[in-house]
């Protein structure tokens, strides 16, 4: 067992893990944030995808032990300080960018990730940074509307 | 039929979603955030063999692992469990969740292994050691169905479970008697809808309760009975949470034996199990492959393009073992003739068993890959004819006046405007434009071609295939249910009684409750029963929750509605028929000053009972129970059927690009005219259609699960099965329209399968365009970049191009 | 998919990540940004007993721009090549390879050493190295040695590298200013997957548009990525007329070994192989041609 220490969601939090722990098992079973969600644990579904260090990885295909010291952002900590949704988060409500919900997470991750590095993507751009999450509800139609919707809105000056 | 819809207050309304919210912040619960005290895991043992004896087992290596708690082996799971249920007459197909004996597919489940993390479960699945024997197999149904080839289940005799062959109208004089004929063959691949989150199952076994709790990610129709009565439980003892998030299933969540497997670990060990599939083990041995046909269609045809008759013979490779996966092949038969008039076909519908992962519902119910063979049967007749397609289909659409509009197979069309659908699709695509950026691409040198499809989508789901495909089930009922409650503090929750995969139904029964009480939705909450507090439901299958959910709903309202203005007639010593209901407030006409509000009905609803008319029972609450509409009869002896009440209507008009040199397709436009009629939520009505249409590109495109010779399933991971991303799928248009359905509450039709019923077939169409300049085409799916470059390829040579 | 049982160890540096490998030999793998072994550790493809974690090495992280060659350690995050614009501006090939790896949480994990280590012969940045000729530098508690690409990769998902070596460099030339071309097609069944087929040309033209330098490559069509030197030379002195072009792809086309699989028939491949080699030696003579 290896004891480790992450920032997760800005918040320090340490855990025992085996090395073959995985991190998105890391944080679901240890950490119980159930957020973050397991599509494929192979790297290609984008379900469990996480910021690490403020870039969106694929969380299934890092071990726990290897992210020790860094820091991770799970969709749990998306959220305005206020514990209010975000922006993104309230335009995929405004514009119905999910269905069933479980890959939601991960759309979420790549798009803030998309949107903190490019305010006015355009819609190739967007289908670009979801281009490795999976969803098989939406048709892709309405979350690249939220995309496009919260990029408005932050453009019209809403945080 | 197509008088405008009447104004709603709330349905038809961009509302946001109820549901939403939770999963934007990560808090919905999904069957895997389930965590239990004490909770321990499953992994499973599979068959690396299609076919082969069992002659021994050994688990002592596995059991010998710290951590590992039990390994169950088929021998004695098959003795303490029932075989599921089977949904044709073939009781010697016998399913288990264990393999006994003889495995019948590469994958199938031989031993469970359950430990105390599912990482150990999967270190002691790898030391338990099987002898196997190989035995004969059969991969290609064709071949299953000669005289020697190996039988799937020596008991039942043949590998055919089922095959009948049905002659509705005079479709021998209709081939006489017509102009021209062709046949040809048409091959539907083995997808699935592959939900991103696989098959999973929570079991808790209470010895003092003697209840057995389940959290399953389920789509199933009478999943708790089901689970009982494999589990030789009475159906009080198994209680099914379906307030868990199933997170996608469009047909394929129905996991009985997961679930009856992981039920008889926790009564086994006491303790709480979980299965939650990993990916190889959903696609390998999940069972959840979908449809996966031939169908050898011949048409008769008269010079003008009219359709005189159909003959269709389906072969169905349902794979080693059957559910209700024969019945895909039944469903269609309530829209054989898809929307055309088309008054004499046989129908032959052959379900063969193979050596192959079984088969499971997707999206559709079978109808998907009918519409396929359809479509293309119509191409071709235009093709022969050189006729436009757009005329052949004109020619042969059933038109407006003619509803309702009985066909050949005994269903009644309900209503629709097809050429009116069509013709919106062609406008919003910009048909002319469209084909001018088609021609200006072949010009260019490119393959360009224009896909149309008009396909129809049954909806409202009863059961009538299953007596059609079963003369010892003569189950007619197909109900659903919904309970309205109104607390004493004036609040509405309605209780609906299945779980749900993001069909948005917590916001379809708040939109409908709020429009029949005239209050705001958004202040009405929807929760999900478990089994033992539900009311009878046939769960969100066969796109029927708007009609049979929605309808309940209001059917529960208007009954609390009934109940308040019966209420305040009482007090304000008028008739009923005199009290107006405004916003849930009851008045004497217009008169205020002789008026109840909602607050003060409710409180003498529920605690004045000297206030209360006789014969009232207090509190308020109301339960509604519906049968599906047109519901109730059994087949004719010819085998004639009402089969599903409403019929939903779409035309795609897609334009797709291929690549001649590298044979890669490219869709630059995709347009689709539908028509559900009353939409109760848009927002979520389209959303369904474009991932429908996704899923179509899927199936027409990208997805296979493909068989090696040697019978191993060779597209088990997301390397290889390959479903198309934000890339590959377009942005796509809807162009909506409505004709409302006469049968239900608010003209409502059903819209859960919308998009995946004529989107591969809008892309078969465009693809087969595309190469019309090449004089070949395709009738295969998917219609892979191998596929695509062969006919090329072979098209160049056969034109001595280099 | 949980992987077997491992022990893990980071390794500060180079040198004990040597020593941890000679210690614990075949039974040791290296991991940087894990985006290929762990799917095949997921499935217990590959289940090593010691997993040693080289990424945070610090050495192992840099790049710099050498007047005759980029080096690039093993290390360094396939986002940097989208990221910093001087990797491009000294190798464009590079910059070219990288819109068609994977997806950007895979680019942002994934290391430009891993990538060549696992050697997939689909994989974009194989085969720019290939193409290139460059250099790469391992490093074990024996010394350190040069392989050049040519004897680099051996077959599909196999490498010169012994069990006991660590790629730490790779090194790839720098063709100087001029009217330099480059091009980098491929053709996957989806954005982001493996190439079926990818081909990469990078061309050097006189004022007068003579070709005086040509480098072309090949992925997904023979056992590992593969260059055409002979074949490149044939096309120096040329216009890059068509003909010229035609004949290259001609001679490639017989030359290639592909595979049949699943997705690709080993006539698909060569067809690819054949087509995609015309495209970009005329996109990299076009793009040089736009040079002064």
């Amino acid at each position: 067992m290896h004891h480790i220490t992450l920032k997760v969601n800005g918040v320090t939090r340490s855990g025992e893990v085996n090395a073959r722990t995985t991190l998105v098992d890391f944080l679901r079973d240890t950490l119980r944030l159930t957020g973050t969600h397991v599509g494929c644990e192979h790297g290609i579904c984008g379900a469990c995808s996480v910021l690490l260090d403020g870039e969106p990885v694929r969380s299934c295909l890092i071990f726990a032990v290897q992210v020790e010291g860094q820091s991770v952002t799970t969709v749990e900590g998306l959220a305005k300080p206020d514990g209010s949704m975000s922006v993104l988060q309230d335009s995929f409500c405004e514009t119905h960018g999910l269905q069933c919900g479980y890959c939601t997470s991960g759309m979420l991750i790549a798009a803030h990730a998309l949107l903190a590095s490019n305010a006015t993507p355009s819609e190739h751009a967007i289908r670009d940074a979801i281009g490795g999450n999976l969803c098989r509800c939406t048709g892709y139609q309405q979350i690249v509307e939220a995309i496009q919707l919260a990029a408005k809105r932050r453009a019209g000056g809403e945080r | 039929m197509s008088a405008p819809p009447k104004q709603f207050r709330y349905i038809g309304k961009h509302r946001r979603t109820k549901e939403d919210p939770r999963f934007v912040t990560g808090t919905g619960s999904f069957v895997a955030d389930v965590q239990l005290p004490g909770m321990k895991h499953v992994a499973l043992v599979a068959s690396p063999h299609p076919s082969a004896r069992i002659c021994a087992i050994r688990i002592d290596a596995a059991m010998a692992l710290p951590g590992v708690i039990a390994v169950v082996t088929g021998a004695e799971y098959c003795a303490a469990t029932e075989s599921h249920l089977v949904g044709v007459d073939a009781p010697a197909v016998r399913r288990y969740a264990l393999a006994n004996d003889v495995v019948r597919y590469a994958g199938e489940w031989v031993a469970a292994v359950v430990a105390e993390s599912r990482a150990l479960a999967e270190d002691a699945a790898e030391l338990v050691e099987v002898n196997y024997e190989p035995l004969p197999f059969v991969m290609d149904p064709e071949k299953a169905v000669t005289p020697n080839a190996p039988l799937v289940h020596p008991t039942h005799g043949s590998n055919v479970i089922f095959q009948r062959t049905f002659s509705w109208g005079p479709v021998e004089q209709r081939f006489r008697e017509a102009d021209h004929q062709l046949k040809f063959r048409a091959r539907w691949a083995r997808s699935a809808t592959v939900p991103i989150e696989t098959f999973g199952v929570v079991a808790n076994w209470h010895r003092a309760t003697g209840i057995l709790d389940v959290w399953a990610s389920i789509q199933m129709p009478k999943f708790p009975d089901q689970i009982a009565r494999s589990l030789r439980l009475p159906g009080n003892a198994v209680r099914v949470h379906f307030d868990v998030d199933v997170g996608g299933s469009y047909g394929v969540k129905r996991g009985i034996k997961h679930t009856v497997l992981t039920g008889y670990l926790a009564m086994k060990l006491g303790v709480p199990v979980r299965l939650i599939e990993d990916r190889l083990e959903n696609m390998r041995g999940g069972d959840m492959h979908g449809p996966d046909r031939i169908f050898d269609m011949q048409v008769a045809f008269d010079r003008d393009g009219t359709i005189r008759g159909l003959k269709i013979r389906a072969l169905d490779d349902v794979g080693a073992y059957a559910g209700r996966s024969p019945l895909q092949l039944g469903k269609p038969v309530g829209a054989i003739c898809g929307p055309y008039q088309i008054d004499a076909i046989e129908y032959e519908p052959i379900s063969v068993l193979t050596n192959k992962t079984a088969q499971e519902a997707v999206r559709g119910f079978g109808q998907a890959p009918t519409n396929y063979a359809l479509e293309l049967t119509i191409d071709r007749v235009a093709a022969f004819l050189k006729q436009d397609r757009i005329a052949i289909r004109r020619r042969n659409l059933i038109r407006a006046e003619q509803f309702p509009y009985l066909i050949p197979s005994g269903t009644t069309y309900d209503s629709g405007d097809y050429h009116t659908v069509l013709t919106k699709a062609l406008d919003a695509a910009g048909y002319e434009a469209l084909i001018a950026k088609r021609d200006a691409l072949r010009r260019a040198g490119n393959l360009a071609g224009i896909g149309i499809a008009t396909c129809l989508e049954p909806s409202g789901g009863n059961s009538s295939f299953e007596p059609l495909f079963n003369p010892k089930n003569d189950t007619t009922t197909w109900m659903d249910s919904c309970l309205v409650r109104v607390d004493l503090s004036g609040a509405i929750t309605g209780v609906m009684n299945t779980s749900t995969a993001g069909q948005g139904h917590e916001t379809l029964v708040s939109t409908v409750l709020g429009e029949v009480l005239e209050r705001d939705p958004n202040t009405i909450r929807v929760v999900h029963a478990d089994s033992l507090n539900a009311l009878p439901s046939n769960s969100p299958v066969g796109s029927r929750m708007a009609i049979m959910l929605g309808g309940a709903a209001a059917g529960a309202a208007r009954k609390i509605k009934d109940a308040l203005i019966v209420i305040a007639a009482h007090n304000l010593g008028v008739a009923a028929s005199e009290i107006v209901y405004a916003d849930g407030n009851c008045s004497v006409g217009r008169d205020a000053t002789k008026r109840l509000t909602w607050d003060q009905l409710v409180e003498i609803a529920h605690r004045k009972f000297h206030k209360l008319p006789a014969g009232l029972e207090p509190g308020l609450q109301a339960k509604f129970v519906w049968e599906v509409p047109t519901g109730g009869a059994l087949p004719t002896a010819e085998g004639r059927i009402q089969m599903y009440p409403c019929f939903s209507f779409e035309a795609h008009v897609v334009l797709v690009e291929i690549d001649a040199l590298t044979a890669q397709p490219r869709i630059l436009k995709y347009t689709c005219g539908h028509d559900c009629g009353v939409m109760i939520s848009p927002d979520i009505v389209h959303g369904m259609t474009y991932g429908g249409i996704a899923h179509g590109i899927g199936a027409a495109l990208y997805e296979k699960f493909a068989f090696t010779d040697d019978g191993q399933l060779s597209s088990g991971t997301f390397m290889d099965y390959l479903m198309p991303s934000a890339h590959e799928v377009p942005s796509l248009a809807i162009a909506d329209h409505c004709t409302p359905s006469p049968l239900t509450t608010f003209g409502q039709k059903g819209s859960g399968e919308a998009g995946y019923l004529g989107a591969p077939a809008a892309l078969a169409s465009a693809i087969n365009d595309a190469l019309s300049p090449l004089a070949t085409s395709i009738e295969s799916l998917p219609m892979t970049r191998l596929a695509l470059f062969e006919k090329i390829e072979a098209a160049r040579h056969h034109k001595g191009i280099a | 998919m949980k992987a077997a049982a491992f022990d893990y160890s980071r390794a500060a540096s180079v040198e004990e990540a040597c020593a941890l490998l000679a210690r614990h030999g075949p039974d040791a793998r290296l991991i940087a940004g894990g985006q290929s072994l762990v799917p095949m550790m997921a499935m217990r493809l590959v289940r090593p007993a010691v997993l040693v974690d080289i990424q945070r090495i610090a050495s192992l992280n840099e790049w710099r721009v050498e007047k005759d060659f980029l080096c690039i350690s093993a290390c360094v995050r396939q986002n940097v090549i989208e990221r910093e614009a001087a990797l491009s501006e000294a190798v464009p090939l590079l910059g070219k390879a990288i819109r068609w790896i994977g997806h950007v949480q895979t680019r942002n994990r994934g290391t430009v050493g891993g990538s060549l280590a696992h050697a997939d012969p689909s994989a974009e940045l194989p085969l720019v190295v290939a193409t290139l000729g460059a250099q790469c530098i391992v490093r074990s508690f024996r010394g350190e040695r040069t392989i050049g690409s040519e004897s680099f990769f051996t077959g599909p998902m196999s490498t010169a590298l012994q069990a006991d070596e660590c790629l730490v460099e790779i090194r790839l030339p720098i063709w100087g200013a001029g009217r330099i071309g480059t091009s980098f097609e491929e053709v996957a069944i989806r954005h982001g997957d493996f190439a079926l087929v990818a081909v990469a040309a990078q061309v050097a033209l006189n004022a007068h548009g003579v070709c005086e330098r040509a480098a072309l490559g090949v992925g997904g069509a023979a056992p590992a990525p593969v260059a055409f030197p002979d074949l490149s030379r044939h096309l120096v002195g040329t216009q890059l007329d068509d003909a010229a072009m035609q004949a290259i792809a001609d001679t490639l086309a017989k030359r290639v070994a592909p595979m049949s699989d699943l997705h690709a028939s080993a006539a698909y491949r060569r067809h690819l192989a054949h087509t995609l080699t015309l495209r970009t030696l005329r996109a990299a003579r076009d793009e040089a041609l736009t040079r002064s």
